[in-house]
C-alpha cells in the first residue's frame, strides 16, 4: 500500500511488502542487461527505501526514482567520502580521502581538482583526440582480424582501445605502455586475486611516478605534462589522479564495449542502426545498461528529507541509477531499447558535481569502436550461445569477463 | 517542450513553463557552479560553449531565438550542477 505525500507528491512508505522484510543490495540482475525486477517494484511502491546490506548487516537507503536519484545526487548534504561498501565485510562510514582522489571528495575541495581537470575533458578538446581514436581502434580491428578465430572481443578489443586511449591522454610514451597496459588490466579485473590485485596497483603507481618524473623534465602538451607545468600538483596528487582516469576511465568503457556488443547482437534491427552510425547510439546503450548500478554510495552529513522519508545525518544511501534510468518517468518504454529515440536526462553517468568528467570522451570512444568494429566485421557473431557467456554478477561494474566473437 | 526530451521537470521543481509560445527571453549561467560537464554544449552548441581557458560553461546568446527554445530547455534539464537557468 502506498499514499502520497502531502508535501511532496511522492509515495510514502507504508511498509510494503508487509512480510518479506527488508530488500538487500545489492540486488543483483537476473539478466546481464536488465536490472532486477524487484527494483521496478520498489521504485513504485518504496522510491526512497530502507535495505540492508548481509555483509555486515547496515542499512542503507535504496533510492530508485529519476527524479529522486537526481535530487539526491545534486544535493551537497549528501557526501561522496565513503569508505566501504558492496564486497567489503566492513560497514561503510565517512572517510578522509588522499589527496588528489576527488571522485571521493565533497564541495570546493572537490571543485579545486575538478576544475584543474575540466579544460582536459571539454567537448571541444575531446573531439580533438577523435582521429587518434580511430587510428587505435582500427589497429585493434586488425590486430584481431590476424587472429585464429574465435576471438575473444573483451581482451583484443573492449579493454585494450580504452586503456590505449588513457595512455595517449596522459602522455605514456610507447614503450612503456604495454607494461602500463597489462598493470592496469590486472587492476580492473576485480576478479582477480586480492594478492595479485595489490601486486597491480604497485606496479602501476610505479609505471605513473616514472611518468611523472619524466615529465616534470620535459613537460609535454598531454594532462601530465599540463598540471606538472602549472606546477601546483604534488607527485602524490598526481599519481592518484591518474589512477583515478584510469580506473574511472577503463573499465567502464570496456565494459560498455562488451555487454554494448552482445546486447547489440541480440538486437540486430538496433545493431544495424549503429553500424549505420545511428547519433544517439552511445547514450542509448548507456541508459539501458546502466553498468554502473550498485556503487553509487553518498553519506548524510545533515538531517535531511527525500521522497516524504526522513533521513538523519550519519546514515548512507544508495543510488540505483539502473532503475533510475528504466524510470517510465525518464522516457516513453523505458525498458524497449532504442538508439533512435530523442536524447534522454539519463543517469548513467551520475549527475551533480561528481558527473562523469570523462563522458564526452566516454561517447566518443563508443561511437568510433562500436561503430569501427560493425562495419569491419559485417557478420559479427558470437561463437558461444548466450548462457554460456561468462557475466560479471558480483562485480561492481556490470559487464562481461569475456565474449569470444566471430566473423 | 515534450515529455520524452525534458521529463520529470515540474516534479524536478524546475521553474514553472513560460507563456506557451513566448520565445526564450533569457537564459543565465552560473560559471561558480558549473562543473565543466558540457551538456549543455551537446544540447545547444549555438547557446553555449566550453570556455577553451577554463572549460566552464560561457553564454553565446543570451537571448536565442524562440526555434531554439526546447534546446535550451533540455540544456537546463541536462545540467548536472543546476547552472543553467532559462527565463
Ligand atoms: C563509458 C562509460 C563510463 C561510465 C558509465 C562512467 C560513469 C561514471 C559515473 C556514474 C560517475 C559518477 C561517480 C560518482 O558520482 O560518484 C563517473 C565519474 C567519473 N568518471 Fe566516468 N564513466 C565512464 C567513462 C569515463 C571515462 C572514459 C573517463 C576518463 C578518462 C571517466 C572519468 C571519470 C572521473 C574522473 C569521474 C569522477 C568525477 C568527479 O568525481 O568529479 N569516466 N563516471
Ligand atoms: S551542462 Fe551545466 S555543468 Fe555542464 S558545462 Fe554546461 S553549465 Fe556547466
Amino acid at each position: 500500500m502506498t499514499q502520497r505525500s502531502e508535501f511532496s507528491g511522492y509515495p510514502v512508505d507504508t511498509g510494503y511488502p508487509v512480510d518479506s522484510g527488508l530488500p538487500e543490495v545489492p540486488i543483483r540482475r537476473t539478466c546481464p542487461f536488465d536490472p532486477s525486477p524487484e527494483l521496478a517494484g520498489l521504485r513504485t511502491a518504496r522510491p526512497v527505501a530502507r535495505a540492508v546490506m548481509p555483509l555486515d548487516g547496515s542499512e542503507v537507503w535504496l533510492v530508485t526514482g529519476h527524479d529522486l536519484v537526481r535530487r539526491m545526487l545534486a544535493d551537497p548534504r549528501w557526501s561522496s567520502s565513503v569508505d566501504g561498501g558492496l564486497g567489503e565485510d566492513r560497514p561503510l562510514r565517512l572517510k578522509q580521502p588522499e589527496p588528489g582522489m576527488f571522485i571521493e571528495m565533497d564541495g570546493p575541495e572537490h571543485a579545486r581538482y575538478r576544475r584543474m581537470l575540466i579544460p582536459h575533458f571539454t567537448v571541444q578538446r575531446t573531439n580533438r583526440l577523435r582521429p587518434r581514436i580511430e587510428q587505435i581502434v582500427a589497429e585493434r580491428l586488425d590486430a584481431m582480424e590476424r587472429l585464429p578465430r574465435p576471438v575473444d572481443l573483451v581482451a583484443e578489443f573492449a579493454l585494450p582501445v580504452p586503456s590505449l586511449v588513457i595512455c595517449e591522454l596522459l602522455g605514456m610514451p610507447y614503450e612503456e605502455r604495454a607494461g602500463f597496459q597489462e598493470a592496469a588490466r590486472a587492476l580492473v579485473r576485480l576478479d582477480s586475486p586480492a594478492g595479485e590485485t595489490e601486486a597491480a596497483l604497485d606496479r602501476l603507481a610505479g609505471h605513473l611516478a616514472k611518468l611523472i618524473a619524466a615529465k616534470r623534465a620535459e613537460p609535454d602538451g598531454a594532462l601530465i605534462g599540463e598540471l606538472v607545468r602549472e606546477g601546483v600538483l604534488t607527485d602524490g596528487e598526481l599519481v592518484q589522479i591518474s589512477m583515478l582516469l584510469l580506473v574511472a576511465g577503463h573499465e567502464t568503457t570496456a565494459n560498455m564495449l562488451g555487454l554494448g556488443t552482445l546486447l547489440l547482437l541480440r538486437h540486430p534491427d538496433q545493431l544495424a542502426l549503429v553500424r549505420q552510425g545511428a547519433p544517439g547510439a552511445a547514450d542509448e546503450l548507456l541508459r539501458y545498461l546502466s553498468i554502473i548500478d550498485a556503487v553509487m554510495f553518498r553519506g548524510a552529513k545533515e538531517d535531511l528529507t527525500l521522497g516524504g522519508q526522513r533521513i538523519r545525518a550519519g546514515e548512507f544511501g544508495l543510488a540505483s541509477l539502473g532503475a533510475a534510468n528504466r524510470d517510465p518517468a525518464l522516457c516513453e518504454d523505458p525498458d524497449r531499447l532504442d538508439v533512435t529515440r530523442p536524447r534522454t536526462a539519463h543517469v548513467a553517468l551520475g549527475f551533480g558535481p561528481h558527473q562523469c568528467l570523462g563522458q564526452n570522451l566516454a561517447r566518443l570512444e563508443l561511437e568510433v569502436a562500436l561503430q569501427a568494429l560493425l562495419r569491419r566485421f559485417p557478420g559479427l557473431r558470437a561463437a558461444v550461445p548466450l548462457e554460456e557467456v561468462s557475466i560479471r554478477e558480483d562485480a561492481a561494474i556490470h559487464g562481461v569477463d569475456s565474449l569470444p566473437v566471430t566473423w | 517542450m515534450s515529455a520524452v526530451d525534458v521529463p520529470g521537470e515540474t516534479a524536478a521543481g524546475a521553474p514553472a513553463e513560460a507563456t506557451a509560445d513566448a520565445g526564450v527571453t533569457g537564459v543565465t549561467v552560473d560559471r561558480e557552479s558549473c562543473c565543466g560537464a558540457g551538456q549543455c554544449v551537446l544540447a545547444a552548441p549555438a547557446v553555449f560553449a566550453q570556455s577553451e581557458e577554463d572549460g566552464l560553461v560561457v553564454l553565446l546568446d543570451p537571448n536565442p531565438p524562440a526555434e531554439l527554445r526546447d534546446a535550451v530547455r533540455r540544456a537546463q534539464s541536462y545540467c548536472p550542477s543546476r547552472s543553467v537557468t532559462v527565463r
